[in-house]
């Protein structure tokens, strides 16, 4: 593949709708055109310098107002442009959905997280995207809107491999809609990488739900070991109505490696990711159990090597 | 295909009325266009950190960012960190402190370091090594860096 990120060389028409309802009647009339949609372009851009993409339009979403919000009155609903960084600044996602916060703080760079949206982080549909795993443990929908339909998806269910989803040419993703996390609840993030700012070679994100001493109800999701983040539901049900001790945990840590799938290849090997879950999910546990009883207190680095 | 845009922008305070192409990146501008060759450009994707520019108070990497996007923003680079002949902190405290090596980093490295210190006057260093943690420095002097930025915002508070 010819690569030149020192320029880009796709040629095509700019579009950038002020509204919401300009923008789904623009997707509505190009959707068998080579369109794609822009917003904080720290995916999309890279693709198109390297020529895995050319395309004919762009439509850039990122001046509609009516997009660029989140609201925390009731669970938490990001609006389709809002950059990572403004999102952080919000002390519920700290709090209460430590697991998203952890995962946000991991990507990358302050540059990347002032322009990136998790919108955007969910549409590029990396395996190992870090705000899915967060997103999918606290049961996040999304809401996709076309000129013509309006529908709600759990995040789990959008993806179909890597860059693939079940969007339609049509359809945006407008918001993205977290419910209310339940009283005594605990989750964390984790990310292994080369270098902080590198994507994941292997993460994870678990929400546990702790009624008096045991385990009401556990989530984990890990991201870059399937062709789609994976939940490991057998490994749920493991933990779920007991106390998570640590003989408990070591033995759910066993098992878990036979509910993903990794592969080789430019940044890790099949080998260490399986390796690697075990020690992982351990630690993500622990964490996790631990801020049931307690304040959260996210780790500030993000969890990133 | 493509067509034309009319922008305006802010630029070091000076207001800008210019036409770009839709794939004119926001460093093409600033360098190719306004002769703002301050911002570098190494890797273009995102990862380096030498295109680093500050828009609407927040950094971005210019790269990763058309100049179509800016229309109505306000852009600092480089260059629009001294004030009538005299250098910002930041760039005296990076030459009195031997932080500048090749110097192909430093503008990138300055910008983010400015970001931080308008929002966080007294940071850890921690919180200077999450705020850099964008900008690589391939001569690798991060010690004569971490303390440039100590000793700037030292001096931005007296």
């Amino acid at each position: 593949m010819h690569t030149n990120t020192r320029i880009l060389a796709n040629k095509f028409e700019y579009l950038d709708p002020k509204s919401l309802s300009e923008a789904l009647n623009i997707l509505d009339e190009y959707q068998k055109k080579n369109i794609k949609i822009l917003a904080g372009g720290t995916d999309l851009l890279v693709k198109m310098k390297t020529i895995e993409l050319n395309i004919d339009y762009l439509l850039y979403i990122k001046e509609i107002a009516e997009l660029n919000f989140i609201n925390t009155s009731n669970g938490l609903s990001i609006g389709a442009t809002i950059p990572f960084s403004h999102i952080i600044k919000e002390d519920k996602i700290k709090t209460e959905y430590t697991a998203l916060y952890e995962a946000i703080q991991a990507i990358a760079a302050p540059a990347i997280r002032n322009m990136g949206t998790v919108a955007g982080n969910i549409g590029n549909a990396s395996p190992a995207a870090d705000t899915v795993p967060a997103l999918i443990v606290f049961d996040a929908q999304v809401l996709i809107e076309s000129k013509q339909s309006k529908r709600t998806l759990f995040l789990k269910d959008l993806f179909l491999g890597p860059g693939k989803t079940v969007l339609r040419n049509d359809e945006l993703i407008t918001r993205i809609e977290v419910p209310e996390v339940k009283p005594n609840t605990g989750s964390a993030f984790i990310k292994k990488s080369r270098v902080k700012a590198d994507l994941a070679k292997i993460n994870l994100a678990v929400a546990v739900q702790r009624k008096g001493q045991n385990c009401e109800n556990c989530k984990i999701a890990f991201g870059s070991v399937a062709a789609t983040v994976v939940r490991a539901e057998n490994t749920e049900k493991l933990l779920e109505g007991k106390a998570l001790t640590e003989e408990l945990i070591s033995k759910a840590a066993q098992g878990v490696a036979d509910e993903i799938k990794p592969i080789d290849d430019i940044r890790s090997t099949a080998e260490y990711r399986i390796a690697m879950s075990r020690e992982m999910l351990q630690d993500a546990l622990s964490l996790a159990w631990a801020r049931t009883y307690s304040e959260a207190k996210p780790n500030l680095k993000g969890g990133g090597e | 295909m493509d067509n034309k845009i009319n922008i305006k922008v802010n630029i070091n305070g000076d207001d800008y009325s210019l036409e770009v192409e839709p794939n004119t990146l926001l460093l093409d501008l600033l360098r190719n266009k306004l002769g703002l060759t301050g911002t570098k450009l190494a890797c273009g994707t995102g990862e380096c950190g030498a295109c680093t520019v500050i828009m609407d108070g927040l950094t971005v990497n210019s790269c990763l960012v058309l100049a179509a996007e800016v229309d109505g923003k306000n852009i600092t680079t480089i260059e629009g960190l001294s004030k009538n002949g005299e250098l910002h902190p930041l760039q005296e405290s990076f030459i009195e402190e031997g932080a500048v090596q090749c110097g192909f980093c430093t503008p990138g490295m300055i910008l983010s370091s400015k970001a931080l210190l308008d929002k966080n006057p007294n940071p850890t260093d921690e919180e200077i090594k999450i705020a850099i943690s964008g900008n690589l420095c391939r001569c690798t002097g991060y010690k004569k860096i971490l303390k440039a930025i100590r000793s700037a915002a030292q001096k931005m508070a007296c």
